[in-house]
This record gives C-alpha cells, structure tokens and sequence, in this order.
C-alpha cells in the first residue's frame, strides 16, 4: 500500500484488508463457515439486498462482486458474448471453478438486466443452491412499494429460516439490525473522516476496508472499521497538492485496485464515491424497535442512497445527490468511471452531467473493466483534470 | 422492444399482390401517424410509452393517443435514418456501448423528431413507464422527461425470477394501477376513469388474440403458411402497438387468419418479399430481435435457403397468448398486471429456455437460431447458455449469429450468411445420422 506507513497500525490494517481482497477462493468465508456445523453463507451481488436477514439467520452475508483482475477467466467467456460487461463472467468463473462450492444460497438484485438475467442461469447451474432475484420496489409509498418489499422480506426471510431449519424471530432480525446499524455509522464516519482529510485515508485503503466486510462477519468489521478510523486519524501523513473529486458510475464492476490508486497519483483526492454502495446503502440507523421488516422496508423507501437501477419519480431531484456529495465533500469536480457495456451507469451518465453542469461542476469520464491493465491512459485523463481545476480554481 | 408494421423504403424485388389484412394494417398505420402529428390541431393527447407491457385498452380509456418510441426506432431502422439518429445521440454525449433504440429515438429527436408520415411528432403529453421486462426503459424515460418535461408514470412490473406470477406482485401492480396510474391519467385527460369502457376494449382485445394464436400456431403445419420472425413482425404489428382493443385490430386479425387459412387449404407456404416462398427445407425457431436496418437482406439469407421460421420469442415481447393467457374482462386491472407480467423479457432464463424447448418440439423444428443484438442486454445477456441448453434438451443442432437492432455498422452481411449456411448443413448432416441409425 503506497500510502501506508510500514509498520504503522494503519498498514496492519490495511494488509489484512488486502488479503482478505486478494483471496479469491474466500478463505476466511469457508474457515467462518467450518468453524461450527450447520452454518451456512449466503452470497449476494451489487447492489443491495438486507444483510441483517441474512445474520438473523446465523448465517454469513457474503459479497460476490466478480473476480477482479487477478482472476483468469477460463470457462466464464463461454457464457457471455463479448459486449456484455465483464462481472458476470468473471462470476461465472468463480462458480465453475468451484470457488463458491461453499455458498449456499445466492441473491442477485434488482440492478440490471444482466445480473437479472445471471439469477436463472445461476438456478440452472448450481441447482443445490438456494437462488433469488431480489426484486425491490420502484413506487415508494408506503402503502404500495412498502407493502409489496414488506411481503418480500417476509417471503426472503421465511426461504432462509427454511434453510438454517428453524425460523428467524424478529428479535434476532432486530438484533442484526443494531449490528448493522453500527457498522454503517462507522462507514459513514470514515466518509467523512476521509472528505474532510484524504490524505489520511487514501482512496484504496477506503476500499480495501470496505470491500473486507462484504466477506467478514459484520461484528468483526464493526472492529476493522473502528481500529482504521483511530489508527487513520492518529497517524500524520503527507499531503499532497491534489484536487478533490467524487468517483462516480462504479456501483457494479469494480474497477481495479490500480485505478482508484492511479487517480490519487495523477492528482486526485477521492472524497466520496458510489463504491460498494452495500455497506451505506441505508442512510439512517433502522430502528430496532417495532416491526423489523417494516423499519427495513421505510427505510428502503426513504433513507436509502439514489443510484441508476432506482427509479426518482421527481424531475427536479434526479442527480441532485451527486451534487449534494461534491457539496458536502467538498469536492472541485467529479470522476465518472463506467464499466463498459454498463446500460446502467453509461444511460444515467448524460443526465448527471446534466446536472452538473447546471451546477457548475467539472468532470470527466472514461470507461474500464475490472481487468483493465494499462493505467496510464487514465492516470493522464485524470492529471489534466486535476490541473484544469487548480487552474480554474485559481490556485 | 417491439416490433410494427414496416413500409421499407426500399423497393421490393417485385411488386407482391397485396393481401386486404396488409392493406388494413397500411391504412390503419397511416392513419395513426396522421392522428399523432395532427394531435396540436385537434387537441388530442398523447401518452409515449413502451410495447412491453403496454396498457391500451387503459389509456384508450382517457381517450390518450398512444406514441411507442421503439416503433419510430423501428422505422427509422428499416428505412436506414436510424443509422444517422444513433451518431448524433453519440455525438451529444451518449456511450456508443448503450442500447441503440434509445439513441436512435434521442438522435431522431435531436433532428427534429420527424414522423414516417414527413411532419413533426407532437411533444408527448405524460410517459407512461411501464416498466416491463428492461432495465433500460427507466433510463430512457428518464431521458426523454428531461427534455419533454412531462409528467411521467412509473407502472413497475416485478420480474418473474422464480418462474411464477405471486398474489404479491398482482396486488402490487393492481395499486399501482388504481392509486397511481389511473389518477393520474384522470387528471391529465380531464376524462372520469370508466372500468366498463376497459372491459369493452379487454373483450375486444381478447377477440383478437384469439386470432392472432391462431395465425402463430398455423406454423405447426408443413408447410408452414407463415413465417413467424420475419412474416410475424408484421402480424404483431397492431396488437403489440396503438390497436389492441380496437374494432381495427379485430378486423385486421380475421383478415389475416382467412388469409392464412386459405393458404394452408392450398398448400402453400410463406409470403415473402419476393413473392410465395419455394418449398420449405429447414424449420427453425429463432430467439432475439431482428436486425431492422438490413431486414429484407437478412430474411433472404433465410428464404432463399427454404428455410422458415416457425416460432419465434421476438413476437412475443409485447404479449404471451399462445400459452393461453387473454386479457380478461371479469378481472380488468389483475389482468393487465397479469399481460404485463408475462411479456417474454419478463420471463426468467429457465422459463426462456423452457418455452424455446417447446417451441422446437411442438412446431417440428429443425433446431434453434438466436440472433444476438449487441446493445440489448434484457435479451442477450446469457443467451449463449439458452442455446447450448436447448440444444441438450431437444437433441436437435442450434446456432449463433450477432448483429443489431438499429444501428447499421453491426450488421455483416458475409458473416452471418457463412453462419447460416454452415448451420443449414449442419442441419442436414443431423438429419442425414438419424436417417442412418433408423
Ligand atoms: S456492470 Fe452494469 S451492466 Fe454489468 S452487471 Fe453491473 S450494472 Fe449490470
Ligand atoms: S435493451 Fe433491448 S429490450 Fe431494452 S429497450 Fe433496448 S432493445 Fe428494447
């Protein structure tokens, strides 16, 4: 980790994150699950499905997010035509090479037609797993979409208690609940921690730290988040005359670690992003008392973030959030990186720069895969951008 | 997605004697396009929205006149401005990776938005999102209300993941129906929702689609009378678009199933661009759109082979009716939740898969071709896995070829003619080791 001091608490923290990264054959998942009989991992895919039900259970959520670019995709491309984004494929690798010979069930949600698509090709391949496509609403009244996502937590949450062999109390989902509820404030709390000096929480340790709670149990995530912030916010370290800016577009395939490192390099601050959008998807704490899938589901409805695959029935309001987090980040411009072939984040990306545009608000795009190699294309884009804006801003 | 009644600008081969359906659907398209451009003058109103999951018999409730972007996208694919129409979305910022309907509806409006009929279309006056079987009809609409900036109507229909339609999503839908959509439309219109005028219009349109089965299901004979990708795309025309529900469509399907009825009595097979097709070599069931901007070129590679389509999932994007759904008038809003529910693209991938098997089996088929399009993710993502597991199921060969909708750099003449020719031995070698081992 180039910004980590060898040695300091950081680097600890920051290498188990790594390797937790790096392992794609999910080590720590399968010694999880072998460390008691009948424990059971439920994986999920972007962008959001209701972790808690899934700890209620007893059972570990586990985040598939593709195979990054370490991963050789040997039989995956067989499944896929070549304009057809990268994730699937490489996920498709995972499961055929037997690396999610362990998960025992698989959510795939409501983002896109691909990973739509993906639910029933993962029914048919892996027949002994457990498969939902996790449809949530696009109507946010309560009496409408409420009523509808509340009948399909309730069915979501009746499948896994069938699994784990026994059903799951609403006092253990609201147990799971508080547990989540923390960890997200310590999400939020390293978001702002980093808006306010990036420096101190470079872009890729951000990631690294996120990304190992979509494969840790949450209560030993709660931990990691907790030491990161301390040892960040204790340790001085350089910085850098970088411009600040907000990653935009990467809510699905992830980009490479080497590319949210190169835009730090050419001279970019990452000060918020729509990475792994998981672990804040939820925006306040759900209350633990009362019904638990009710608080979920309004917590859905109107605390949760905007991205593409949600609907924003208001004209006025589409694309303001990416406005309100350069706001309260404090940003100077915006990055907008799409995976390739992504009709998602591609068709929302001209109304966003819409949007910003109205407000004044610079960016520049480019697309990747989450194998893509050669850097420095971006690295160039990237460091023009950042010295158009300290010229703009007359620095 | 969708399919319509196509007036290619290029002149056939010869001149086909005309059938009186294809005279009524010219007529009855004509005089569509004609009522939207003249709707500033006549006051009328116009509803966009998008063929799956399409609520006609609703909104004709409101007196609305309805505009389908993927019709205009299709007839500006098959009379080659499509091409153009997709440069300039690219031009003004849209990703050259994104499905090409949306850009050639936005480049054709950033040209003017130009009617087949030559005059301008009217601004719409609400999209209607029926949000049915694509992710990306959302961002199209998105799209489009940031520049009409309209009132818009989000109607979701949940996907049928696990193969079944649950009390859960109908009464979701019915809501959404009663509480939002109606409304709304009531208060656009200015017109008082009437639930007998919808049954009237759900009564017609069932009268239809039994017909319009009928026609589809002819294909079972040999020889097929029809051809059921690209002869179909025409036959679907008017209920996947502004007439289900309508007297026009109810005259326009018993037309056409005479016509059909009268060619099966006589033994004869497809009509095709040139004229009667010859005699029928291959039977095959295709999965995916076409290609609209080289459309004729493309069916020639097809029935100058003898080979004809005899199901195909394409004219079922806008209504499942040969599995026996029908729009039902005792039940007026479930059944529209329901029509919108099982729209193909709303099917999940084992469901696709089953329905393809069938289609192979029950028509005689000689095997399944998919035409993969480029920019459609809602179709293409995992149609490799369709092919190969149809191909286990029935036994019989299957094979693959890849263009696009609308957008003419992705169509290559040589390679799919090579594909399908080697395809159409391969059928013949199949056909030649079960004749051996009998
Ligand atoms: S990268 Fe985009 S298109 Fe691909 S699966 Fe994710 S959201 Fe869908
Ligand atoms: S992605 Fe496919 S189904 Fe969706 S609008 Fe485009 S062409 Fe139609």
């Amino acid at each position: 980790m180039e910004a980590s001091l060898n040695g300091s608490k950081t680097a600890t923290i920051v290498a188990r994150a790594q390797a937790l990264f790096d392992d794609l054959s999910f080590a720590s998942a399968r010694e999880w699950k072998a460390a008691a009989p009948g424990r059971k991992v439920v994986g999920y895919m972007p962008i959001y499905v209701p972790r808690e039900i899934i700890h209620a259970a007893g059972m570990l959520p586990l985040g598939i997010v593709g195979g990054g670019d370490q991963l050789e995709v040997i039989h995956g491309d067989a499944y896929y035509q070549s304009y057809i984004c990268r994730i699937p494929r490489s996920t498709i690798e995972l499961g055929v090479s037997g690396r999610l010979d362990f998960v025992d069930g698989m959510l795939f949600p409501s983002i896109c037609d691909v990973i739509r698509n993906l639910s029933g090709m993962w029914k048919m391949m892996f027949p002994n797993v457990y498969v939902r496509y996790f449809d949530v609403p696009q109507n946010y009244r309560d009496d409408i979409g409420g009523n509808y996502y509340v009948n399909e937590l309730t069915e979501l949450m009746h499948h896994l208690g069938e699994l784990r062999g026994q059903p799951i109390t609403d006092d253990e989902l609201r147990h799971s609940i508080a547990g989540y509820n923390e960890n997200r404030r310590l999400v939020r709390e390293l978001y702002s921690f980093r808006a306010q000096r990036p420096w101190q929480a470079p872009a890729a340790e951000v990631y690294l730290a996120l990304r190992a709670g979509l494969v840790l149990p949450v209560e030993q995530h709660t931990e990691m988040l907790r030491d990161y912030l301390a040892a960040a916010a204790s340790e001085e370290r350089p910085r850098r005359d970088n411009c600040r800016i907000v990653l935009t577009g990467v809510f699905c395939e992830q980009p490479p670690l080497n590319l949210i490192k190169s835009l730090e390099l050419a001279g970019c601050y990452v000060v918020d992003d729509d990475l792994l959008l998981v672990t804040r998807w939820l925006t306040a704490d759900v209350p633990t008392e009362g019904n638990p899938l009710h608080n979920l589901a309004l917590a859905f409805l109107h605390q949760s973030e905007s991205t593409a695959a949600k609907y924003e029935p208001n004209l006025k309001e589409k694309g303001q959030h990416l406005v309100r987090a350069v706001r309260r980040s404090g940003a100077e411009g915006v990055i907008f990186a799409c995976p390739s072939f992504c009709d998602p984040a591609l068709l929302e990306r001209p109304m966003l720069q819409h949007v910003l545009k109205d407000a004044d608000i610079p960016y520049i795009a480019f697309k990747y895969a989450e194998n893509s190699g050669q850097m420095q294309p971006i690295r160039e884009q990237a460091g023009t951008f950042a010295d158009s804006i300290k010229l703009w801003s007359g620095t | 997605m969708t399919t319509t009644i196509v007036t290619p600008k290029a002149a056939p081969a010869k001149e086909v004697e005309k059938d009186a359906s294809m005279v009524k659907q010219k007529e009855m398209m004509a005089a569509h396009y004609d009522r939207l451009t003249s709707a500033p003058q006549t006051g009328e109103k116009v509803v966009s929205t998008f063929v799956p999951g399409n609520l006609n018999e609703l909104t004709m409730c409101f007196g609305l006149l309805n505009n389908l972007p993927e019709v205009n996208a299709i007839q500006n694919g098959l009379r080659r401005t499509s091409g153009a129409f997709v440069l300039e979305a690219e031009k003004i910022g849209h990703s050259e990776d994104v499905c090409t309907y949306v850009k050639s509806d936005i480049g054709m409006m950033a040209k003017g938005n130009i009617a087949p009929n030559g005059k301008r279309f009217p601004d719409p006056d609400v999209l209607l999102l029926s949000y049915t079987g694509c992710f990306t009809f959302m961002k199209w609409f998105e799209l489009l209300r940031e520049q009409y900036k309209c009132e818009t109507i989000m109607l979701h229909t949940p996907y049928m993941g696990d193969g079944k339609i649950t009390p859960n999503m109908i009464e979701y839908m019915v809501k959404q129906l009663k509480d939002e959509v109606i409304p709304t439309l009531e208060r656009i219109s200015g017109v008082k929702f009437d639930i007998d005028r919808l049954r009237e219009y759900l009564k017609k349109s069932a009268t239809a689609e039994d017909d319009l089965v009928h026609v589809l299901q002819s294909a079972k004979r040999k020889p097929s009378p029809i051809d059921a990708y690209f002869g179909g795309i025409y036959y679907i025309g008017p209920i996947f678009g502004a007439f289900r529900g309508t007297d026009d469509a109810i005259d326009y399907y018993r037309f056409l199933r005479e016509e059909v009825e009268a060619r099966l009595a006589a033994g004869k097979g497809p009509v095709t661009p040139d004229g009667d097709m010859g005699k029928e070599k291959y039977r095959l069931v295709v999965e995916g759109p076409p290609n609209y901007t080289n459309f004729r070129q493309f069916w020639k590679m097809f029935y100058d082979e003898g080979a004809v389509v005899v199901a195909s999932s394409y004219t079922k994007v806008g209504g499942v009716y040969d599995f026996g759904f029908r729009h039902d008038p005792e039940k007026p809003l479930e059944t529209l939740a329901e029509y919108c529910l099982g729209v193909y693209t709303n099917r999940s991938l084992p469901m696709r898969i089953d329905m393809l098997t069938n289609y192979v089996n029950d028509y005689d088929a000689d095997g399944l071709l998919i035409n993969s399009i480029k920019s459609c993710n809602s179709f293409s993502a995992g149609q490799l896995l369709i092919m190969r597991e149809v191909e286990k199921r029935t036994g019989k060969p299957a094979a693959f070829v890849e263009s696009d909708l609308v957008d003419p750099r992705y169509f290559s003449a040589a390679n799919i003619k090579n594909r399908l020719e080697s395809y159409f031995q391969m059928i013949e070698q199949k056909r030649a080791a079960t004749r051996a081992a009998a």
